[in-house]
């Protein structure tokens, strides 16, 4: 499960190009992930320019 | 806002306003849909371009540019340098300046300017797409004959249309840059800085926009990212190179490094600028990309108009024309990016060592990447394969 940091994001739409399941939703001031369309690929993580995208592996257990 | 238009163009970047202007000369009626609340900002652009490229394309105007510079210094990761002189001369643009200026002109051809303008869906599945904007706290549906995506690397309309814009991480570049003041920057030089410390499989730059300004920056190839952040990156290039910079404003973005989508066209649907990848897959570079295929959309997408017919058969035309004109050196480039993806440190450092036998002012391009070529001659028949009748 992916988490976004709204407060780090900077809605560059750089995770919405490389998403294969197009789950990143980047409306106006806000990037939303559709939860139920992710496959945990995490390539939304591995290319944020700021480190705005986290993978949690577990529900409430934050992975490196 | 009315409620149809014959085109909507999404996204007043360069290839949106370009489009929108070059159709709306043909008398069609065009909305023009930016969703930030003003055009040009955030710029999310190093703003290098070459000005007779761009004078080819557009007529410029003087307050667009911030800087012009003449020469190109490309270092290696040991920081040994190369000078080599531009192919002609190169210009530093205020984008902020440059893509509202464009926006205006589309707006004095006739094209309607909309700006806070989000388009949340359009659905193709219609006779005539249905277009849903958020605009102003309403939500507003328009009709559109032919929709221009020009909606940038974070493009979803094409998507909608069923055109998969997913790209690989070895394609695509995720960026940070420094807008940096309190330097004394060479005014006249562009520097590159290359090295896997900074920026593995891309580059660092320096492009001065004036006596102590610069768009400070870099690229890392996505593939080669781990769990590097650019930013974090870009800090410790400064930290280095440049320590006593301020840092006036920071931007981030993804710059494709791709072939252009394989398909760019589809039934009542164009695609343009960094949203169908069309960027210099070496450079990173895409304002002429971008401009030159919003020039050719909203062409063709006006003659669609006129003739009433919105089939990708017809549409086609514009794809046709992208890969006479660029796209087809653009494949030729993404065989260099490739090439250069294969460079190690060590490598770039042996071609910097052997070009210090020439004298500044006797290199040329051409002579980098023919010393590159004999450091790394089981490539030699790839640059045989792409200048083979290239001229």
């Amino acid at each position: 499960m992916i988490k976004v940091d709204q407060e780090l994001c900077d809605h560059c739409g750089t995770c919405v190009a490389v998403c294969p399941m197009d789950c990143m939703l980047l409306s106006e001031n806000t990037l939303h992930i559709v939860a139920e369309q992710c496959n945990g690929c995490s390539a939304c993580v591995r290319v944020c320019p700021l480190g705005a995208l986290i993978k949690i592996e577990k529900i409430g257990e934050l992975s490196q | 806002m009315r409620p149809e238009y014959d085109i909507v163009v999404v996204g007043a970047g360069p290839a949106g306003s370009l489009a929108a202007q070059v159709a709306s000369q043909q008398g069609v009626s065009v909305a023009l849909l930016e969703k930030d609340g003003e055009i040009g900002i955030p710029v999310r652009c190093a703003e290098a371009t070459s000005e007779v490229d761009l004078q080819r394309l557009i007529d410029i105007q003087p307050e667009w540019i911030a800087n012009y510079v003449t020469r190109a210094r490309l270092f290696a990761p040991s920081l040994q340098g190369v000078e080599v002189p531009l192919p002609s001369r190169g210009i530093i643009l205020n984008r902020r300046l440059f893509d509202s200026g464009l926006a205006e002109v589309a707006a004095r051809t006739g094209a309607e300017v909309f700006t806070k303008a989000y388009v949340s869906a359009v659905d193709f599945s219609s006779q005539t797409p249905l277009v849903t904007v958020n605009y102003r706290q309403e939500v507003k549906q328009i009709r559109a004959k032919i929709i221009i995506a020009a909606d940038g690397v974070e493009s979803r309309v094409a998507r909608w249309a069923g055109i998969r814009t997913q790209t690989v991480l070895k394609d695509i570049e995720s960026c940070a840059q420094y807008l940096m003041g309190n330097l004394a920057t060479v005014t006249d030089s562009i520097d590159f800085y290359f090295s896997s410390r900074w920026a593995p499989g891309g580059y660092a730059w320096v492009f001065p926009k004036g006596k102590h300004v610069a768009n400070v920056g870099l690229g890392v190839n996505c593939a080669r990212l781990n769990n590097h952040k650019p930013l974090a990156l870009l800090d410790a290039f400064c930290q280095e190179l440049l320590p006593q910079g301020t840092r006036l404003a920071t931007v981030v973005g993804g710059v494709p490094v791709a072939q252009t989508l394989k398909q760019i066209v589809a039934d009542h649907l164009l695609v343009v600028g960094d949203a169908a990848r069309q960027a210099n897959p070496v450079t990173g570079g895409g304002i002429l990309a971008a401009i030159t295929a919003g020039k050719l959309a909203g062409a063709v997408a006006a003659e669609a108009i006129k003739k009433g017919n919105y089939s990708a058969k017809f549409l086609l035309k514009y794809q046709r024309e992208w890969e006479r004109t660029v796209g087809r050196d653009y494949a030729r480039f993404y065989q260099i990016k490739e090439w250069m993806l294969t460079l190690t440190d060590d490598d770039l450092n042996r071609i910097a060592d052997s070009l210090q036998q020439y004298a500044p002012g006797d290199l040329t391009l051409l002579t980098v990447f023919k010393v590159a070529l004999t450091k790394h001659p089981r490539l030699l028949w790839l640059a045989l394969k792409l200048f083979a009748g290239y001229n």
